[in-house]
């Protein structure tokens, strides 16, 4: 029996998994919070746009958008399959080629700020 | 001892007259404090003999009185009748092909078991003579947890990717084969992740996490799953992108 060559989706989605269980939460609180009026200090729009201004800066947005995009268009493919949609080919290529829009855009929105 | 009467509705099934399975309701009084298992016995001792059902220790050890109860896979000698009101539906495990009455055939889950070879596999032939294998403490609690299993099937009854896709080779058999795999006496890994890293191996698992929930050894097998997941993306990069396959 062969080896399955599973982990190059797998991984990405595990990493995926702690980048959202990690950031999202916060990101959406922040993000409420900036809604309301209330951006906490160093959070402002200065120094965030010179966080997406740097290369380091660049990565990490694009990891954490990338990632988590990848993990959810995974986790919805399992729960596609799990629901009982067994075209699993279709659906996944259409959640992973989702993902992967999504991700070619953050990258192209980050390289022209 | 005070009794209370317990009504059942038992799934019965006889490959021999039947041809579908039906439900049978029976009334039986049982002490407070008994187990489904106890009813199962009153009813066969008292009422009617034809009821079949596997069983043996009585103390959630041999794991062989696995079944359905309202609709959850549970030990039926660990299933205490004070936690049910109303009638109890006792069903044979789920996923499993129905042998008779409450009794399943375990074929498949026993083969799966005896391909990831569940026993230490040693690194190399070391005599008597040479002493034997000694083991730190923390050694011992890599795998120890694994070891706890009791080969009871609840967590295949428990969990939907087996029943969608028979070939999975499920919670328990890859538990025991990480549980061998964490072994430091052990150096049987390759040969066993040929089996649980294939396609039909870990990768079926979505981490549903039901296998855990169910397990009444405590051997959260769902955990054993997610090591073998990482251990094996990590053999894979290993083998795909370093030069000479990482060996
Ligand atoms: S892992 Fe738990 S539920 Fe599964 S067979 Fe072993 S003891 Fe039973
Ligand atoms: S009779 Fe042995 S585990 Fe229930």
């Amino acid at each position: 029996m062969a080896k399955s060559n599973k982990p190059i989706i797998w991984f990405p989605f595990a990493a995926g998994g702690t980048v959202i269980a990690f950031f999202i939460p916060v990101i959406v609180l922040l993000t409420l919070l900036a809604a309301l009026g209330h951006v906490p200090a160093g959070l402002d729009y200065a120094s965030m746009h010179a966080l997406a201004d740097s290369g380091l800066g660049k990565l990490l947005i694009f990891g954490v958008i990338a990632l988590s995009l990848w993990s959810s268009a995974h986790r919805l493919r399992c729960t596609c399959y799990d629901f009982g949609l067994r075209a699993d080919k279709l659906v996944a290529n259409v959640l992973y080629l989702a993902a992967a829009a999504g991700s070619i855009a953050a990258a192209v929105y980050l390289l022209r700020i | 001892m005070k009794e209370r009467l317990i009504q059942l509705e038992v799934m019965r099934y006889n490959p021999d007259t039947d041809t579908a399975a039906h439900f049978q309701r029976y009334e039986v009084s049982c002490p407070e404090e008994g187990v489904v298992l106890d009813a199962l016995n009153k009813i066969k001792e008292t009422i009617d003999p034809t009821l079949n059902y596997r069983w043996s220790c009585h103390m959630a050890v041999c794991g062989s009185c696995g079944m359905m109860i309202n609709g959850e896979p549970k030990l039926s000698c660990h299933a205490f009748l004070r936690e049910y009101a109303g009638v109890i539906r006792v069903e044979p495990l789920a996923h499993f092909p129905i042998e008779r009455d409450l009794v399943t055939a375990p074929d498949d889950f026993i083969e799966k078991l005896k391909r990831v070879k569940p026993y230490l596999i040693p690194k190399e032939p070391k005599p008597i003579s040479a002493g034997e294998y000694l083991q730190t403490p923390a050694q011992l609690k890599r795998y120890h947890q694994y070891t706890l299993c009791i080969n009871c099937m609840l967590c295949y009854a428990a969990c939907p990717e087996y029943g969608l896709t028979p070939k999975f080779i499920g919670p328990a058999a890859i538990a025991l084969a990480h549980r061998y795999n964490q072994d430091s006496r052990d150096g049987g890994r390759d040969e066993r992740q040929e089996i649980i890293a294939s396609a039909e191996g870990v990768w079926e698992c979505t981490f549903v996490g039901a296998c855990s929930e169910v397990c009444p050894a405590h051997v959260d097998p769902a955990s054993a799953l997610q090591q073998v997941k990482i251990a094996s993306s990590i053999d894979w990069f290993k083998e795909h992108l370093l030069p000479g396959g990482g060996k």
